[in-house]
Parts: structure tokens; C-alpha cells; sequence
């Protein structure tokens, strides 16, 4: 099933009821069972998000490294209050858990690509890059 | 004490996580030799070893395989590489740098238990490691190493399957993880049954993490009493240690077991940053208790830390210097906690999001003496009373964090507000690199 609704958000860009319930069908399972999985994994976007997705790590290693003020940073910059998509569908930004990046924090996913030892210079460079 | 590397021996050596560079360097040796054994005979090696587990809980690696029952097949193998727990972060660096060792592992350990299909479920945000597994899974199977002849020597159909995670701490708990790569949400199982006797698909499976693995090949290589000399009484072998937080040199460090914490931080990782002290140290993760500056100076053995009121857990320390607020470091913590409690068990789930609550109040100066008592009493009913561990991996910290710095909590309570302010949360990374099993990043 995970593999199923992957896929499907990799093709529809986010795993829509309908993609849902074409992984239920093709898995020979019911759509409830699909929608709770889609549901329970971070992630899984069950809408529709921007065109770039920034996850930025704010536990405990990366604060103490200035995760959570690169957060706020990026907040204010792209106009958006956590999980909020930029005015221009540009960016998805989000608050997420551990990376496992502790020693070379912080760190931040950008379309699940790992970022680590960031400041705010460095995270102009990564999003500037991005259409 | 011993400067044997076992698991970063080869890391930072160019194209490391090649096939050609492993096999140059003696790799799938220790399989070729396994091969010539009895595989009881190996599973003997890994019980003399002293192995355990490195995932969190330091359960003998041996004496867990001896749990599968005689007659029941197929078997499974599981490799953790859920790798969520705040503070740690080795599991993905032996992938990217030594993917052949973790392999060799899986091949050892299948053979030792007559297991023909392992599965690595690895945490869907390790997409780069997970690329970089299954690209080395393919060379070794293109190579004719992993089934349907092992090595090309012996008929053993093997087939080793990554499988991507997709944003859940829960899953790292073993049964969850079972549940998830069962396709469906990650929800703890009641124990027992235990894995090894109802596991994956009803099947008995072992299920071991990536560090614990990737032993298996220098253990048959070099025999489990060198693995067990490396260690003390009950642990053997080396560890890798992930620091991170207010040091000047954070990164991963393979150490003996036995290793002493205060000389981790202070020699190896260069001491704190500035020169300041240290005002507390978490040694395995964000759920073993935290112990004070003045209590660090203890081996870092499994046995050793729990005798000093913690646990070594998964190896993650975080060190935090003198100006920081621990009620605001508790905060987040507890925050972890109520986002990642899955829901299933009412203590956990309600539980874990008033602690978040509460100590939320207390950081920002809102809260009364009365509701310090009633965050020990939350955290006091939720251990113990939940299927999984993640009710007691989150009470402890908010226990321990209140236990040790009560003056801290109280003093919030008192001038209505943070005294600390935001003094500790921000390091310059500019001037301070990390250090990776030698490789600098």
C-alpha cells in the first residue's frame, strides 16, 4: 500500500480520494484502508501542494542550531503559516520532526532532498535555485 | 583502551559504497567464511560476541535469533532503518558510506537462520540512502553474491528488499514497523506474541537494527571472543556515538561499548562550545532521562547508564551548555511526543499532548506550582499503561527534565515568564565543523 500511494502521489501530486481508491482497487482492498493509510504517514498529501515542498527540521538538535528561527525566517519571507503554500504556488513550507541530522544541523528536506548545516545565506542559495 | 574500527573503518575512502572497493578491501570475505560453517555455528560466534543491539534497547543480538522457532518457515529478516529518534543519526552514514557491510550482514545472518527474504524498511525521508542501498543490492546481486547461489558457492535463494517508510516515528517500534510494511498504518501490536514467534505476514521474524547488522561480517571475521574483548562483561564490540547540540565538534564516533561519556564530549567532540559548562547531557536519545553535567562522567555500556538513571538507548547524545532554558528544551521534546503518538492507547494520546500543554504553559510563564505537580502526575500514569514504548519514552524525559531542574521550573513559575530567554538556541555554524567517523562535513 505504501508503495501504491507513492506512486500514485508522484503522478497525480498528491494522493487524491481517487488515487486512493485506484491503489485500494488494484490492491484488492477497501478505499477506508487506503484513506487511513494515507492519513497516518506524514508524508502523504492528501491535497493538492506547491511546487516545491520545504520541510524544515525544528527538534531538538536543530534549535539549538537555529532551526526554528530559520523556520520563522522562512515563514515571513514566503508569507505562510506552517503547512501554507506561497501566494504564487511556489513553495509548501511545514514543520517536520527529527531528519536524522542531528550532528550536522540544521537541516531541512526540500522535494526530499536533505539540506544539513544551513543558515538563512545558504537557504536563499537552495530555494533561489528553484523555479 | 582499543582503537579497533569496526563500522568506519572504510568511511571517507573514495567510492567507499562501491562493490569494487569493498570486495578490494577484504569485503564478502566474512560471508565466503560463513558459507564454510555450520550456520549453528555462526549463530554461536554472534552469541560469544556479546552483541546487542543497537537500535535502542541493547537486547542480546544472539540470544534474540535463538528465539525463532525450530520448525516454522519461511522466516523473515527485518533490518531497522526507521532511524526517527531524536539525537541520532549513525544508521544512514553506514549506508551512504558502506552499504556492502550492512548487505554482507543480511547474507551472514539469513544463512546463519535459514532466511531467504529480508526486507530494510528504511524512513522515507532517507531517500538519497535508500537510493544508494538498493543501487548496492543490485551490484551485489548482478555479482551473483545474493541469491539464488550465495557467493556463487552455495544454492541459498536470497532476496533483500528496500522498503521506504512514509513519515512516522511510530514505525521505528518493531511491531509498528511489521504493521507498516504490512501496508497498512503503523500501529503497535500487543507482545507477546513477540516478532520471532508471530512476526511479518504471521511469520516468524527477526528483527534487527542497521548498526547491529553490519557487526555480523567482523564477527564471523574475526570470531565472537576478539568482537566480546572489545567490550566489557556483557556488551561486546564498538559503538557509534551521534553528538550533537552545544559541542565544538558534533558528529558520529565509533567507540568501544564501554566508552566514557564526559571524554566523548570533552576530548573527542572538542568540549562545549566557547568554553562554557555543561549544564545537562540526554546520552541515548530523546527519551533516556536526562542526566546533569555533574553525572556524565559514566561509561556509556548499556548496564552502565542505567545504573546511573538513564539509558544508552541508541547511542544519540545531546549536549546542552549552561545557558540554556531546559523547560524550553522539555517543551519540544514533549511536543515530539504528542505528534508522534499514534493514537491507539488513551494514556499515550491524551497523555503525551498534555504534557506538550503544560509544560508549554510553564515555559511561557503562565503556569502555577500546581501544574508542575500535575505534569509528574500525567507523566507518572501513561508509563507502563500503553501497548509500545513510546508512553514511557515520553513520560520519562518530562520525569527526569523535572526531577533535575525543579529550581528551573519553578523559578518560570515564579517571575511569570522564561528567564533564559533565547540564549542557547541558535549556534553559528560557520566556524564549527562535524566530524563523521573521521570524515569531516
Amino acid at each position: 500500500m505504501l508503495p501504491a500511494l507513492r506512486l500514485g502521489q508522484e503522478v497525480f501530486g498528491y494522493v487524491s480520494p481517487a488515487v486512493q481508491r485506484l491503489a485500494a482497487d488494484r490492491l484488492g482492498t477497501s478505499p477506508a484502508r487506503a484513506e487511513e493509510v494515507a492519513t497516518f504517514y506524514v508524508m502523504f498529501h492528501t491535497a493538492p501542494i506547491g511546487r516545491h515542498l520545504v520541510e524544515v527540521c525544528t527538534n531538538v538538535s536543530c534549535c539549538l542550531t537555529g532551526g526554528d528561527r530559520l523556520f520563522e525566517y522562512l515563514k515571513h519571507k514566503l508569507g505562510v503559516a506552517n503547512g501554507g503554500t506561497s501566494p504564487d504556488g511556489r513553495f509548501t513550507l511545514r514543520e517536520v520532526e527529527c531528519l536524522g541530522a542531528c550532528g550536522t544541523a540544521p537541516a531541512m528536506l526540500v522535494d526530499e532532498e536533505m539540506h544539513e548545516r544551513l543558515d538563512p545565506k545558504k537557504v536563499e542559495e537552495i530555494l533561489g535555485r528553484l523555479e | 583502551m582499543s582503537d579497533t574500527l569496526i563500522l568506519t573503518k572504510r568511511w571517507g575512502k573514495p567510492d567507499s559504497a562501491a562493490l569494487r572497493t569493498y570486495r578490494a578491501d577484504g569485503g564478502y570475505a566474512a560471508l565466503d567464511k560463513a558459507l564454510g560453517m555450520e550456520p549453528a555455528a555462526v549463530v554461536d560466534e554472534v552469541k560469544k560476541s556479546n552483541l546487542r543491539g543497537r537500535g535502542g534497547a541493547g537486547f542480546a543480538t544472539g540470544l534474540k535469533w535463538t528465539f525463532l522457532p525450530k520448525d516454522v518457515r519461511p522466516r523473515y529478516l527485518t533490518v531497522n532503518a526507521d532511524e526517527s529518534e531524536p539525537g541520532t543519526f549513525k544508521d544512514r552514514y553506514i549506508i551512504e558510506h558502506d552499504p556492502h557491510m550492512l548487505i554482507e550482514g543480511i547474507a551472514i545472518t539469513c544463512y546463519a537462520l535459514d532466511i531467504h527474504a529480508a526486507y530494510v524498511y528504511i524512513r522515507g525521508e532517507f531517500a538519497k540512502q535508500a537510493r544508494i542501498l538498493e543501487e548496492a543490492i543490485d551490484e551485489a546481486r548482478a555479482a551473483g553474491i545474493l541469491g539464488p547461489r550465495l557467493l556463487g558457492k552455495k544454492d541459498f535463494d536470497l532476496e533483500v528488499v528496500v522498503h521506504r517508510g512514509a513519515g512516522a516515528y511510530i514505525c521505528g517500534e518493531e511491531s509498528a514497523l511489521l504493521e507498516s510494511l504490512e501496508g497498512k498504518k503503523g500501529y503497535p501490536r500487543l507482545k507477546p506474541p513477540f516478532p520471532a514467534i508471530v512476526g511479518l505476514w504471521g511469520k516468524p521474524t527477526i528483527i534487527n537494527n542497521v548498526e547491529t547488522i553490519a557487526n555480523v561480517p567482523w564477527i564471523v571475521a574475526n570470531g565472537g571472543d576478539a568482537f566480546a574483548a572489545l567490550g566489557v562483561g556483557k556488551s561486546g564490540g564498538t559503538r557509534l556515538f551521534g553528538v550533537s547540540g552545544h559541542v565544538n565538534r558534533p558528529g558520529v564516533y565509533e567507540k568501544p561499548v564501554a566508552y566514557n561519556l564526559k571524554k566523548l564530549i570533552m576530548e573527542d567532540c572538542g568540549g562545549v562550545v566557547g568554553g562554557r559548562k555543561i549544564k545537562a547531557v540526554i546520552p541515548g536519545g530523546s527519551s533516556s532521562p536526562v542526566l546533569r553535567g555533574d553525572e556524565i562522567d559514566i561509561s556509556l555500556e548499556f548496564d552502565a547508564v542505567k545504573a546511573a538513571g538513564s539509558m544508552s538507548g541508541s547511542g544519540g547524545v545531546i549536549v546542552f551548555d549552561d545557558s540554556t532554558c531546559m523547560v524550553r528544551a522539555l517543551a519540544r521534546i514533549s511536543k515530539f511526543y504528542a505528534e508522534e503518538s499514534c493514537g491507539q492507547c488513551t494514556p499515550c494520546r491524551e497523555g503525551t499532548s498534555w504534557m506538550e500543554g503544560i509544560v508549554e504553559k510553564i515555559e511561557h510563564g503562565h503556569a502555577t506550582a500546581e501544574d508542575v505537580a500535575k505534569l509528574e502526575q500525567v507523566a507518572g500514569n501513561i508509563g507502563g499503561q500503553t501497548i509500545c514504548a513510546l508512553g514511557d519514552a515520553a513520560s520519562m524525559p518530562v520525569q527526569s527534565f523535572v526531577k533535575k531542574f525543579r529550581d528551573e521550573f519553578l523559578r518560570h513559575v515564579e517571575e511569570r515568564r522564561c528567564p533564559y530567554g533565547d540564549h542557547g538556541w541558535g549556534l553559528d555554524q560557520s566556524s564549527r565543523p562535524a566530524v563523521v567517523g573521521g570524515v569531516r562535513y
